[in-house]
């Protein structure tokens, strides 16, 4: 039995997610570290970066090790009406780090939910994503948007290509002058460009933006679509869930709700997610799919607690020590719960907070550190 | 606590001054002395002086939760922040400048000399024009002058050393102003804070 004080906190972490996903059925899923190059050529824009690290396998065949994991499940799903396929996974993905530039093992937990997607598969993944994070930490927050309701709000303005994919980013930077500019220059009156407005500037929890966007979007379409945000997010039910139209991720990949996720003390998002339908309609599929990943990388650090001794305890001894003597001193440190190294020498670049030594059968308290 | 990065300099201190009326006052660091971080507890406030191509990265690694920046630097580097508002100030432009006279010739790719590569690559591909980048760190209307380059990509503000080293705006790519920034994740765990201050400033710019 493994005693739960001596497992990394990163390491409790990955259990507690697999006990969560595992009891709303998810099944582990379970690859190799390699797979064809050219699913990822394919498929290049869905990747977070395009740098894979490839080689030849003795058959001649270009082969990748893995960056992403979403696209090996999607590869091994079938579509069956009525039934979604359920999976979580725990692998080692690898990209290029955005901030050494360089190859990076990243760690990667995370699950996927493919086939005849319902609102309540998109609810259950949402509150997944939520809990995660509350496992980790409770001052966590999933920032939840709705790609349709985005759509809606740019097809309202009339604009297209690179002034639409502009006005995206400006979303994904909450840059409201910036889109104002823009849409002055392309000519789109005022009025038209408010549901956009509407979006940008919500941010909060479901019920005080849903609140707000229900008074500023007026109409039927408009109406019916916060309804089904709304029910999605009242059965997520997790208090960590706000809405916040920012999240925008690729378009040309996902569609509806979309989500990231973060923990105070961490500058970046440690989760994102969200429906992937079009990902599989590119490979000529009818089925939906919804998943996110946890990125457990950008967790290490602030996992691993800062810890002010390597050691409690050096005792030291001389080459004429009885090891008998030596070994029951050991023991009874150890016994008291304390770590002890018995060094003939003080190790260089070690902390301590007891410098101990045996001299005969007595152990001496030759300096002590708080 | 809020974390607050600005850049070093006169736009820093002009900015200071919109936060301080916005409610963050923080008088120490009014005082004359060579201190880098000024803070003041009762208005749950930390200020720091960065140099100003780098207040991005300090809020973009959440060393700072909201800072300064001029949008030249945010376009060179796209940091992964928020980008709350315009400040209107410290106003300038990003252009194109050549020796007075200068004629681009089409069949020749065109030598850029400049410290915003991203900016200036982006501009010229969006023209489908081929070029060839120098990335200069300092003195960039030397190369024009010297051969090293045809024009110079950099920024602008009014014009009096192209005009002293004989050298002329010759398109202007992005007008450019300090932004109020903000790292995503802070944004949303001190939401109220940085929201206060976000309403408050943009009232002063709309009073003008």
């Amino acid at each position: 039995m493994i005693e739960p004080t001596l497992l990394k906190n990163e390491e409790s972490a990955i259990f507690a997610l697999r006990r969560l996903y595992q009891s709303f059925g998810y099944q582990q899923f379970k690859m190799s570290k390699f797979e064809e190059y050219d699913l990822y050529l394919r498929n290049k824009d869905f990747l977070v970066s395009d740098h894979v690290i490839t080689f030849t396998d003795t058959n001649g065949r270009l082969m990748a090790l893995k960056p992403d994991v979403t696209l090996s499940i999607v590869k091994n799903s079938k579509d069956i009406p009525g039934c979604v396929q359920k999976v979580y996974y725990n692998e080692n993905v690898y990209r290029v780090s955005e901030s050494s530039h360089s190859y990076k093992e990243i760690m990667q937990v995370g699950l996927e939910c493919l086939g005849d997607v319902d609102d309540y598969a998109i609810a259950e993944v949402v509150s997944l994503a939520a809990k995660s994070l509350l496992e980790i930490s409770t001052d966590s927050i999933l920032d939840v948007s709705d790609l349709g309701l985005l759509s809606a709000a740019l097809e309202e303005t009339g604009v297209t290509g690179e002034t639409r994919k502009a006005l995206l980013r400006c979303m994904g930077e909450k840059n409201l002058h910036g889109m104002a500019a823009l849409c002055a220059e392309a000519g789109v009156e005022p009025a038209k460009t408010l549901p956009l407005k509407a979006l940008m500037s919500a941010y909060g929890t479901p019920a005080k933006v849903l609140a707000t966007l229900k008074d500023s979007l007026p109409g039927d379409a408009w109406q019916t679509r916060l309804a089904r945000l709304e029910r999605i997010l009242s059965v997520a039910d997790a208090q960590n869930i706000r809405v916040d139209f920012s999240v925008v991720g690729d378009m040309n990949y996902y569609n509806g709700i979309v989500f990231k996720g973060f923990i105070s003390g961490i500058p970046q998002s440690v989760l994102s997610g969200g429906q992937y339908d079009l990902l599989l309609q590119k490979s000529g599929r009818s089925a939906g799919a919804i998943g996110f990943a946890l990125y457990l990388d950008l967790l290490e650090d602030w996992l691993t607690p800062k810890v002010d001794y390597d050691i409690d305890a050096v005792l030291l001894y001389d080459t004429n020590a009885d090891l008998q003597q030596l070994a029951a001193a050991v023991a009874s440190l150890t016994a008291k719960g304390l770590s002890v190294t018995a060094q003939r020498a003080i190790p260089e670049k070690i902390k301590y907070r007891q410098l101990l030594q045996l001299t005969g059968s007595e152990v001496k308290l030759l300096e002590a550190n708080a | 606590m809020l974390n607050i990065a600005l850049p070093k300099g006169r736009l820093g201190e002009k900015v200071y001054a919109m936060f301080e009326k916005a409610g963050f006052e923080c008088p120490s660091i009014k005082e004359n002395n060579r201190k880098l971080i000024f803070e003041n507890e009762d208005c749950g406030v930390r200020y720091f002086w960065a140099k100003p191509s780098d207040v991005a990265i300090y809020v973009a690694r959440g060393a700072a939760d909201i800072g300064v920046a001029g949008k030249d630097i945010l376009l060179e580097y796209k940091p992964d922040i928020y980008e709350l508002l315009d400040l209107k100030t410290g106003n300038c432009r990003m252009a194109v400048a050549a020796p007075r006279g200068f004629r681009d010739d089409p069949r020749r790719t065109l030598k850029v000399a400049t410290k915003f590569s991203n900016i200036a690559s982006t501009y010229y591909a969006s023209l489908g024009r081929e070029i060839d980048i120098i990335h200069l760190n300092g003195s960039i209307e030397l190369a024009p002058i010297l051969g090293l380059s045809d024009v110079i990509v950099d920024i602008v503000e009014t014009g009096t050393t192209l005009k002293e080293n004989n050298l002329e705006v010759f398109e202007t790519i992005v007008p450019i102003s300090a932004r109020l920034i903000a790292n995503k994740a802070s944004f949303k765990f001190k939401s109220e804070p940085i929201e206060a201050l976000v309403k408050s400033i943009a009232e002063q710019l709309q009073e003008g």
